[in-house]
């Protein structure tokens, strides 16, 4: 499912040039569910951000379901695999504040060109998976913090992507609300979709199935 | 570009941001507006200046004769010549694209009727005089060709005189008889100026009677005053005029290079000159105008950049959904193009309608004034600034437009 080969990346500011990436080595396959730790700054979003394709990479090479995502992709192109390819889920949950939670979860399909009933009827359908079917209609600022990283997960659903990358999807929450939201998780990936998730937390790190540390940039121990 | 969805997003942000939504709409509304307006408003000084001109024929000179001022062909200075009916006849025949002459000759004579006596101006005329003047005909008729040809003793009384005459009911005159140096003549007509102005007094007091019957009632001996003549469709007056005033010059023994003697004035000259003086205005409204509508533009431009930064995050989130560059510029695109046609839109009608709604109430109250007449907004005008307004929304919008599609969405979604 995701091939990296040498990855590297760095940030270059007008006087430093700070290397996050030396070298990430790493094969995910189908079904897969992985939690990457690490310390702060030890590159963890970066390396999410890259597999999400929202970030480009200096060198190395990334496959994703067998396609190679080149690393100077152009921006529609990014766009295009974005879309189809990757669900993100982020820490600060990243809803639109004046769509509601149907509407939020339809944006993707929105821009897959589907006709707007399918697209109310499909998010429909991903909020009642989260449990979230009677809540379609409010907005965001309607909701609970754990009630809205839920519709961000049924967002990030809602295209059927290959992966879901979640970026500290419990960070911002409480630990029930946290154990509420990897439930889902847990349950998406019993369905046999691909998750990666970053974390701080070692106990929601134990719940996946397989925990990726990284450290100054290079994969420190792969494994449970 | 035009489904519903880029509708319901537009009204989101229009519904979000009612204030400056509002500021902006004002901005262009303002500026189309006031463009539309000061057009209008110069289109009516024109046509009040141009109804002046338009009803004194603009292809038309007067002729006279004034004292000569060089000796020539044995004739001392000073000598005063003068025209005559046949001097018509040889201007008809040996000018071409003369249309018609219509002279006058004029008199100070007692007029009375019953017990009324008073001395008014008494015009012999052919039945020209009428077109070349802003004068119309009240009642009645004016002066005919056969009136002349028959030398009857008829009269046209300016609205004043048949008021001072006959009363209030100036219509009753007609049929009636005046006396006019002690000849009995028949009223045929009331006549008068269109527009009562100062300078318009005399023409309310005169008398007109034909001319061939003043050469021989009055003894005047086939005299013409002045005349005016027109120009045929196709010649121009300026070039006619010099050829007028050179055969005059050569009947009546006038030095060719005597700058008096025959005297000769159109209103060419003045009308192009009139006509510059608006062109001029019009191109300074024009300037005022567009920068006031410019002004508007840059709100909106200011306003979009501001939306695209406010919205940065929200764009960032919708790149990671998969939002396509275009995507984003065309949303932004049409968001402006939206703001600015229907703000500018409005300001067109509400521009049309107070110029619309002048021109109707000074009609309705029937203001005549010197000033200002008949304010119109040209469609052209109207359909010029709605294609401008177009391309300017797209213009303001193009730059925010440009930054939107280049925000990176990681830095835009960076968690704080
Ligand atoms: N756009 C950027 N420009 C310059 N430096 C950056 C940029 N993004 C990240 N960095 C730097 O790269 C390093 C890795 O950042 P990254 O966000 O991947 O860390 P992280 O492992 O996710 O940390 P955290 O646990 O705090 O989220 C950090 O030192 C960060 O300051
Ligand atoms: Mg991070």
């Amino acid at each position: 499912m995701i091939a990296l080969r040498d990855i590297r990346k760095a940030y270059s500011t007008e006087f430093t040039r700070l290397e996050v990436l030396k070298g990430i080595e790493l094969t995910i396959e189908d079904g897969e569910y992985v939690s990457i730790m690490g310390s702060s700054g030890s590159g963890k979003s970066t390396l999410l951000n890259i597999l999400g394709i929202l970030d480009d990479y200096d060198s190395g090479t990334y496959h994703l379901d067998n396609t190679l995502i080149s690393k100077d992709l152009s921006q529609k192109e990014a766009a295009y695999y974005r879309n189809r390819f990757i669900g993100f889920v982020f820490q600060s949950f990243n809803l639109l504040n004046f769509k509601t939670a149907q509407e939020n979860v339809a944006l993707p399909l929105y821009y897959q060109k589907i006709s707007r009933k399918e697209r109310s009827d499909l998010a429909m359908h991903h909020l009642e998976q989260v449990g979230l079917a009677e809540w379609a209609t409010h907005f965001p600022n309607q909701l609970s913090g754990g009630q809205q990283q839920r519709v961000a997960i049924a967002r990030a659903l809602a295209t059927n992507p290959k992966v879901i990358l979640a970026d500290e999807p419990t960070g911002a929450l409480d630990s029930k609300t946290s154990h509420e939201v990897m439930e889902i998780f847990d349950r998406v990936n019993a369905e046999g979709k691909t998750l990666i998730l970053v974390t701080h937390e070692m106990d929601i790190a134990h719940r996946t199935k397989r925990i990726i540390h990284i450290k100054d940039g290079l994969i420190l121990k792969d494994g449970v | 570009m035009f489904n519903r969805d880029t509708w319901q997003e537009i009204w989101m942000t229009i519904k979000q941001h009612k204030l400056r939504t509002f500021l902006t709409v004002l901005g262009v509304f303002w500026g189309v507006f006031m463009l539309i307006f000061m057009l209008g408003m110069g289109s009516g000084l024109e046509n009040a200046v141009f109804r002046d001109f338009g009803n004194r024929a603009t292809n038309i000179m007067y002729v006279w004769s004034s004292s000569t001022s060089l000796p020539y062909q044995g004739y001392q200075p000073g000598r005063f010549p003068r025209l005559n009916f046949d001097d018509l006849e040889a201007i008809k025949q040996q000018v071409k694209g003369v249309g018609f002459i219509a002279p006058r000759t004029r008199l100070d004579a007692k007029v009375v009727h019953g017990e009324t006596a008073e001395t008014y101006e008494i015009r012999g005329e052919l039945s020209q005089m009428i077109k070349v003047e802003a004068l119309k005909v009240y009642h009645g008729r004016y002066i005919s060709d056969l009136d002349n040809d028959e030398s009857r003793k008829v009269a046209v009384l300016g609205t004043r005189t048949a008021e001072v005459l006959f009363g209030r009911n100036v219509g009753e005159a007609i049929g009636q008889y005046v006396t006019i140096n002690g000849a009995e003549f028949l009223v045929v007509g009331i006549f008068g100026p269109r527009v009562i102005k100062p300078w318009t007094e005399d023409d309310q007091e005169a008398v007109v009677i034909p001319l061939t019957t003043m050469h021989r009632t009055f003894g005047m001996d086939g005299r013409v005053h002045y005349f005016a003549v027109s120009a045929q469709e196709g010649y121009r007056i300026a070039q006619i005029e010099p050829q007028v005033r050179s055969l005059l010059k050569a009947r009546h023994h006038v030095a060719p290079n005597d700058p008096r003697g025959i005297g000769g004035f159109n209103l060419e000259a003045e009308f192009q000159q009139v006509r510059g003086l608006f062109d001029g205005i019009s191109a300074f409204l024009w300037i005022v105008g567009i920068g006031t509508l410019l002004a508007g533009i840059v709100g909106v431009s200011n306003i979009m950049l501001i939306v695209v930064k406010e919205r940065t995050k929200e764009i960032g989130i919708r790149k990671a959904i998969g939002a396509t560059p275009a995507s984003i510029i065309s949303s932004i695109l049409t968001e402006s193009i939206f703001i600015t046609a229907v703000s500018g839109y409005l300001g067109l009608l509400a521009g049309v309608l107070v110029i619309g709604g002048i021109n109707l109430l000074m009609e309705q109250a029937s203001v005549d004034s010197q000033m200002f007449y008949n304010p119109e907004v040209n469609l052209g005008i109207a359909i010029g600034a709605m294609v401008l307004l177009t391309i300017a929304g797209t213009v303001a919008g193009l730059i925010p437009a440009m930054m939107a599609a280049r925000v990176n969405p990681v830095v835009a979604l960076k968690d704080e």
